[in-house]
This record gives structure tokens, sequence and C-alpha cells, in this order.
């Protein structure tokens, strides 16, 4: 019988090819990008601190403009983090959108996840997949990735190409994709933020922040743990 | 039963369905998932410990392959 096709476990996502210049973002990737973005926020940050110090220092008086200047250091990171939440903020409604189409798709999506991940992404819009690198919270247009520990977070702006699919067909192309080859995924992606989770949540949509809660808690798992939960019927 | 499903505009439409045992079944899927690759679709196989890997032809004893469109970063 012809058909015994030969599986090569770990193929890379062909998508790679179209970004031949990237390093792939695994796991050292993932720590550079963490040191970077913090050095970043460091730079940004400490001499408007120190500005406001220094004038209150020099003249007592000068406080609205030392509180400005703290501000400024407040909202920087801010602006990052609302950068890198806005990757899975829901896309604008199409005309004739819903109905038969996306519902089939739904039918689709939940079939690829597991029964509390369903649940999940119907209340959140997010499918939650755990992985080598993290816990994934994959939206229509981008991806969250909650790292061990829970306490960073990572987001990946990516789309399936075909802007016509339902909605959450666009979330199945992008978690069949991440499911064949997590790393690839990461590097195909547009890293856009990483940082604190609590600067993310904060811009999330409040029916988005149950299912980042979820990640932080699986991520905080020990991996026995977490393959214990998975093995539940 | 495994099944060749497509992720398109309707949601997803399911092209053909084959079994280990029916030759003419699995080489008339074979023949449409060709055609898919053909005009850009990706071939992804659902293997039995839940992973999924790329494939360029049908495989024979897999539950599920599914054809997607190509990804890009936004």
């Amino acid at each position: 019988m012809r058909g015994a096709v030969e599986f090569r476990p770990g193929t890379p996502l062909p998508e790679r090819e179209g970004v031949w210049w990237r390093r792939s973002l695994d796991e050292a990737g993932l720590r550079l990008r963490e040191r970077v973005s913090a050095a970043y926020t460091v730079v940004y940050c400490t001499p408007l601190i120190a500005a406001g110090v220094i004038l209150i220092a020099l003249e007592p008086l000068l406080v609205p403009v030392a509180l400005v200047s703290w501000l400024h250091a407040w909202v920087i990171p801010e602006l990052f983090a609302h950068r890198g939440a806005r990757v899975v903020k829901p896309l604008p409604a199409r005309a004739g959108e819903g109905g038969g189409p996306e519902h089939a798709a739904r039918g689709f999506l939940a079939d690829l996840l597991g029964h509390e991940e369903r649940a999940l992404q119907a209340a959140s819009g997010l499918a939650l997949v755990r992985a080598r690198l993290g816990v994934w919270l994959v939206g229509e247009a981008g991806a969250l990735l909650v790292r061990p520990g829970g306490r960073r977070v990572h987001c990946f702006c990516a789309r399936a190409t075909d802007s016509a699919l339902p909605r959450s067909d666009r979330i199945a192309h992008l978690l069949l994709a991440l499911r064949q080859d997590e790393v690839g995924f990461a590097t195909v992606a547009n890293h856009a933020f990483a940082g604190a989770a609590w600067r993310v949540r904060r811009r999330l949509e409040p029916g988005q922040r149950p299912a980042l809660a979820a990640a932080r808690a699986l991520s905080r798992l020990s991996d026995e743990h977490a393959e214990i939960l998975d093995r539940r019927p | 039963m495994a099944r060749l499903v497509r992720l398109d505009h309707s949601g997803h439409t399911e092209l053909a369905e084959w079994s280990a045992g029916d030759q003419l079944s699995y080489e008339r899927a074979s023949e449409l998932f060709q055609d898919q690759l053909g005009i850009g679709y990706m071939g992804v196989a659902k293997l039995a410990d839940d992973s999924f890997e790329q494939v360029k032809e049908l495989p024979l004893d897999v539950e599920l392959v599914v054809l997607r469109r190509p990804i890009a970063g936004g």
C-alpha cells in the first residue's frame, strides 16, 4: 500500500524561509530580548528619575516639575507594554462577519483545544497552549508568551496571510503553526515587547485578563505538575 | 476514517476522507491534497501524540490533515 510517508519530527516551519536573516528566537534568544528590554527601560527611565531628585535637591519649589519628570519615567514603560498588549486586541469587525463561517471555524478551533482551554478561549478570545518556551496565549493577530515563573511576558505580532478568514480560523492558523514549530513561530512573528506581566495585564481588555492569570498560574507549575494536569480526562 | 480539512472562508471544508484499507479513497484524497498544495496551502498532519507536522505528501495512517495558509509577522 502506498502512503507510508515518513515523518520528519521537528521539521521547521516553512515560513522561516521568508525571514532567513532572523536568528532563531529560542530560549537563549528570548533571554537576550528580556535583558535588552530591561536595559532599555533603565536607560530611558533612570535619567528622568534622577532629574526629578536633582531638581528637588536644588530647589524644593520645583516639586511639580520633578513630578512631571517622574511621570514620564512611569509612562514610557507603560507605552511599551501598551504596544505589546495590542497584539492580542480583537480585530475590528468586518461587514458580514459572523454567522455560518465563524460558527464552523469555532467548532474546528474547539477541536484543537482541551476542555478547559476551550472554555477559556470562548470567554477571553485567547487560546492557551503550554509549550517548551512557556505558556502561550494565541489571539487573532498575535500571541503572548508567559515565561516559566509567570513574571515576564513576550508579545508577538503574527497573522494568517488570508485576511478574509473567519476570526476563529485566524487563531487556528497561528495555533497550528505554533504547535508545529514553536521556535519557528516565535522567529517568524514580529517581537513587539518583553517585560513584566503586570504591565501587560493592565493593558489587556478586561475579558482577556483571566486568560493571562491562567497562563501565569500554569507557568509557575513545575513540568511534572503540568503534565499531571494535562493527563486529566 | 482519516479526514482532509481545509481552513477557508467558509470556516472549514472537509475535502476528503480515506482509510488505510481503501486504496482508492486514499489516492483520491492524495490527489486533492497535491492540488491544494499547488495553490498555496500547506499540509499539517495531526500525529498520534497530538503534535502536528508539516507534510508534503498525504500520510496514510493519521486521523487528520489540515490545509492552512501561510502565516507572517504582523
